[in-house]
């Protein structure tokens, strides 16, 4: 897999997902939010070592790239990073490599990297060698300027984690949350959006009235989300970059748990219309139309398609207490998925659906549970008490999460193997209800 | 961007002490007069803050609403327990004597759980509290539900003391 190319330019993909967030970070409607912290709470010890140097032609650049690259491989639990104090020398080209160092300290891999300022423009260049057999394992040059060299550090941990894992990178994505701020007496519920490492938070709504359920569109251009701020649940469908939003759906009774279909042509909803009764709904986006999927006495919400688009998940306790059940858009009986556990709800397909991450009860918490869809074992995969609201990366690999913490709300992942859990910490608030952006 | 409408709330204590077989940790003492209805108002729903918040709020609906009753509820229950059965008689006699009157029954649920299924909780206590006042004569007509699930809690621990003041539907004035 030894790159010999010279640098190749970026794809046209790369360079589109650059503009577009250019313009969110325009939008006037948004405001800067107090960013998260994250730090790793269990992690591997056959991490593999990894080092990122200093680049070169950082100029005045307020934005440390290699900074940025090291702490998104770092917070993946899969690199065990060196410090760049025990960094034996400060190459920035491949060629300057001296293996024999880096290997004398173990480390798997080196990265180095330079600004290049092309007219108005930069590029970041940046190597990966492998020290084990000094070849140079990518070679890549990411087209880029001064506002956004973050989100180019996150695309060079991408590819540098692809490279050397197999998997693609979800660094360069997004998350969005809701934010609980001021006293208990006097609460406000913004909707944030931010960068996948919680910087440039941005409030795109802030209301006196709860918000809930941020979910965002298979284009990574919208979020649905409920919202109370008529003093009744609403689904609401916003564009990010404009804040041009629709209320899809403010029925009498509840509008709830809204989840697009694969293509984005259709939201899965609760609603309860007049007679106080849940049940799943799929909307037709585009010409607004309604499609029961339910009719049953029993509390159903909480819906997501699976993978293909042709069946929805959703929680019922028809036998009593919340399982999940699959149901096909074709029609037919409802099939319960779960059987371990008292309390399965709020399942997410896996990317490849053949695996779901829920709500599941263990002793006295809830925790974040991982169900085989083929043989119906649930594995648990977080220790917490109140862990809820899981939302998958779009690259498969974490799950992130509700969990309570010293009586704080706060946000969390851990690996779908278990093995690597991380804590996201607001400096101020409460933050729940965390959504994964696709893939960008 | 929000237009989320801001309501102050006046708590009528009569109604809720007598509602509330346990006195709640929340609801201060009755002895304290005028502050209670402002502390309980805070605690309870917090749709408004001190000073600017709550001017603020007069000023842009210039309404009032009145809890006239809360019911609580045991865990993962949406039975109303037999305690309850005089506050359920009163608020229906008052519903059969004036049909204008309308009630709004909010339910909520704890933190436990996932929240969307916690909206279902929530509405399914608020809809039990609905049956048991059309059965004691109230008209449809005069009651509308809504269940804010667990994102509105009365009291702010993280134990039983709290949830159990959580788990309950709220019974307000107006119809929305």
């Amino acid at each position: 897999m030894h790159n010999s190319s010279p640098y190749r330019l970026c794809l046209n993909r790369t360079g589109l997902a650059v503009c577009l967030l250019l313009a969110n970070l325009a939008a006037p409607i948004s405001h800067a939010e107090s960013p998260l912290t994250i730090q790793i709470t269990r992690g591997l010890s056959s991490a593999i070592a990894l080092s990122v140097v200093p680049f070169a032609g950082q100029g005045p650049s307020p934005v440390d790239v290699a900074a940025v690259i090291d702490a998104d491989l770092a917070r993946s639990g899969r690199f065990s990073t060196l410090p760049r104090t025990d960094q034996p020398q400060s190459p920035s080209t491949a060629a300057t490599v001296d293996v024999a160092q880096w290997r004398l300290l173990k480390m798997d891999y080196v990265v180095v990297g330079r600004l290049v300022t092309k007219g108005e423009a930069l590029e970041l260049q940046f190597d990966v060698v492998n020290s084990q057999t000094g070849a140079r394992l990518l070679g890549y040059s990411l087209p880029t300027n001064a506002s956004s060299l973050r989100l180019a550090g996150h695309r060079a941990a991408d590819l540098i984690y692809e490279k050397i894992l197999g998997v693609p990178g979800a660094f360069s994505t997004r998350i969005a949350y809701v934010s609980l701020e001021g006293a208990f007496t006097a609460r406000h519920w913004k909707l944030v959006v931010a960068d996948s490492d919680g910087e440039n938070a941005k409030v795109i709504l802030d209301s006196v009235e709860p918000i809930m359920s941020p979910a965002w569109s298979p284009d990574g251009a919208r979020l649905a989300y409920v919202s109370f701020e008529g003093r009744n649940s609403a689904v609401y469908v916003q564009t990010v970059a404009s804040g041009q939003r629709d209320r899809v759906s403010g029925r009498a009774g509840i509008n709830g748990a809204p989840a697009w279909s694969p293509d984005g042509s259709k939201l899965a909803l609760t609603l309860s219309q007049a007679d106080g009764n849940l049940d799943i709904f799929v909307m037709d986006l585009a010409s607004r139309s309604l499609a029961r999927m339910t009719d049953d006495p029993a509390i159903d919400t909480e819906p997501c398609f699976s993978a293909d688009g042709q069946a929805v998940y959703f929680t019922s306790d028809r036998s009593g207490r919340p399982q999940i059940y699959r149901m096909s858009l074709a029609g037919g009986k409802a099939q319960r998925v779960t059987f371990e556990g008292t309390y399965n709800a709020r399942a997410r397909l896996s990317v490849d659906g053949k695996s779901m991450a829920v709500v599941t009860q263990e002793g006295g918490g809830y925790r974040i549970g991982w169900v085989d869809l083929a043989s119906g074992q649930l594995r648990v995969l977080s220790q917490g008490t109140l862990d809820v609201s899981p939302s998958i990366a779009p690259n498969g690999q974490n799950v992130m999460f509700s969990a309570r913490e010293a009586g704080h709300g706060v946000l969390a992942t851990v690996s779908t193997d278990g093995s690597v859990a991380t804590r996201i910490n607001a400096r101020a608030g409460d933050v729940r209800e965390p959504a994964w952006s696709p893939l960008l | 961007m929000s237009r989320a409408l801001k309501v102050l709330l006046v708590v009528s204590l009569g109604a809720l002490l007598a509602g509330c077989p346990k006195k709640p940790t929340t609801v201060p003492d009755a002895t304290q007069g005028d502050s209670v209805a402002a502390t309980t108002d805070t605690a309870g729903r917090g749709y408004s803050g001190v000073g600017k918040g709550v001017a603020e709020a007069t000023a842009t609906t210039g309404s009032t609403v009145k809890i006239q009753a809360i019911i609580h509820f045991d865990y993962d229950s949406s039975l109303i327990k037999p305690e309850y059965a005089s506050v359920i008689a009163a608020q229906a006699r008052r519903l059969a004597s004036d049909r204008s009157v309308k009630l709004r029954l909010e339910g909520h649920t704890d933190e436990r759980g996932s929240a969307e299924y916690n909206i279902g909780l929530g509405e399914r206590r608020a809809q039990a509290v609905k049956r048991a006042l059309l059965l004691e004569g109230a008209n449809e007509a005069q009651l509308a539900t809504v269940s804010f699930g667990s994102e509105r809690p009365m009291a702010e621990g993280h134990n039983e003391a709290a949830w159990s003041q959580n788990r309950r539907v709220e019974l307000v004035d107006g119809s929305r």
